[in-house]
């Protein structure tokens, strides 16, 4: 997967599946960003000392990220968005 | 309106991926063919200058291009640009009408990593297909096909123009897909290149621009390069993808000398941006030419501002509009609501734009001989 900096964020591309995800906050880049330093996405998210109820939405954008396998453990399938141009 | 699709609109800081096309050579003549293509231009970019590019794209994070032409793999660096880009982090889907995919390619393009194949075929039959794309283009498509299952090359695509000669054949596409495993692409008929000439014969009426969005509707997994979104004024829900014009904002295209366009589907003086020769390159024109920095900028619905429908068509595509000579803050020449065809009536003589590119091959001029007529 390569994350590109954009200024809503990130564009995050996987080259195995050619899926492409919107991070659409800086936090959420830094996060994923961060995910490979920590034990849980909880743990990488509690070192960014951000309002805890933020949590959720952070929680749903990792788990469409997993679902279109850019971040790992893969759960059920759905969630990303198709771009043929 | 998402405010993704705001954020779209105002650019990306550069292309999520571009339509370059290799070369302007072409074996086939296909009527609709959007960049006129057929003759090589002398000014082609070199291999050295190509590489130049993919080393800009990859500095740039442009995660794959669609590589196309004219017929892109009659380049003889074909092979040697493909595995400089996928070797560079720079994806590959190119379009070909197979004509040089035979067995041994078809088994060095299955040992390419990041490498994607569109098929192009308008027909799913020799007639329907051979109408628009020439003789024998049926035939050569299929066993460029049977090459790529046979070297177990993997899902490629099978990508489609539609036309109003092979809408009634959406379900014999979709189970030629399934039959060799590749995922279908169905795009939009433009107006461009020689299609200026052949658009009004070949796009489909509008009972068949209902039954394809309420085909597409039901095959999410279908691909449309995200072609169709004129359709959703149709108002039964979007189609998958991005529901805006990309042109210069999340795409544009390289042609075979360099000139980069706005849009790939208007090879016109009018949405020229530069040339990758330039000084700065290929990123000081994505990222500083005035044109797409214009584009960028918040676009008038004009006519189409009092329409309920404009949040879910946004107007249509540009380039339908532009080569059909209608304003481009006005309805689509195909819009559902049927505005566009008063539109198109309202276009005088003369208005729709003079070609600024065109490599055409010269049309033959035959001598018939005729027999004599009989003497009285």
């Amino acid at each position: 997967m390569a994350l590109r900096p954009e200024p809503f964020g990130a564009l995050a591309y996987h080259y195995g599946n050619r899926k492409l995800n919107f991070l659409r906050s800086p936090e959420l880049v830094r996060l994923v960003d961060d995910l490979e330093h920590f034990d849980s996405a909880r743990a990488a998210f509690d070192n960014l000392d951000l309002d805890d109820g933020k949590w959720p939405v952070y929680g749903q954008a990792l788990d469409a990220l997993a679902r279109s396998d850019f971040i790992e453990p893969v759960g059920s399938f759905g969630g990303d968005r198709k771009v043929d141009r | 309106m998402s405010a993704l699709t705001d954020e779209l609109k105002r650019g990306l800081d550069a292309p999520i991926c571009l339509t370059w096309e290799l070369t302007y050579a072409c074996n086939l003549a296909c009527i609709h063919c959007l960049s006129s293509s057929g003759r090589r231009d002398p000014r082609e970019l070199s291999t050295g200058e190509a590489k130049t590019v993919i080393d800009e794209l990859r500095e740039l994070q442009v995660f794959y291009v669609n590589i196309g032409g004219g017929e892109p793999t009659i380049r003889t660096d074909f092979f040697d640009l493909i595995s400089y880009a996928t070797t560079s982090g720079v994806g590959v889907k190119f379009s070909t009408n197979g004509s040089r995919i035979d067995a041994e390619t078809a088994r060095r393009l299955a040992a390419v990593d990041y490498t994607d194949i569109q098929l192009s075929l308008d027909g799913a039959d020799a007639a329907t297909n051979d109408t628009v794309r020439g003789i024998g283009s049926f035939a050569t498509a299929i066993a460029a096909m049977d090459h790529l299952a046979a070297a177990d090359f993997g899902p490629f695509k099978i990508s489609v123009v539609m036309t109003r000669h092979n809408i009634a054949q959406l379900d014999d596409f979709a189970g030629l897909a399934d039959h060799y495993g590749a995922e279908l692409r169905l795009t939009r008929l433009r107006p461009s290149g020689r299609g200026v000439d052949s658009w009004h014969e070949l796009h489909p009426t509008q009972d068949q621009q209902i039954e394809l969005y309420h085909w597409l509707l039901d095959r999410p997994g279908v691909l449309t390069g995200d072609s169709f979104f004129h359709l959703n004024a149709l108002g039964s829900g979007n189609l998958e993808g991005l529901n805006l014009c990309g042109a210069g904002r999340v795409v544009c295209l390289i042609d075979p000398v360099g000139d980069v366009y706005a849009c790939p589907f208007v090879l016109h003086d009018e949405f020229k941006a530069g040339n990758v020769r330039d000084p700065g390159g290929f990123p000081t024109i994505w990222r500083s030419s005035p044109l797409f920095l214009e584009l960028r900028e918040p676009q008038s619905a004009g006519a189409c501002a009092s329409c309920g429908q404009f949040d879910a068509c946004q107007g249509g595509c540009m380039a339908a509009k532009f080569f059909t000579g209608l304003p481009l803050d006005g309805p689509d020449p195909e819009c559902v609501s049927g505005h566009g065809q008063e539109a198109l009536a309202a276009v005088g003589a003369g208005r729709r734009p003079p070609s600024t590119s065109d490599h055409s091959k010269p049309t033959p001029v035959r001598f018939i001989p005729r027999t004599s007529p009989a003497r009285p």
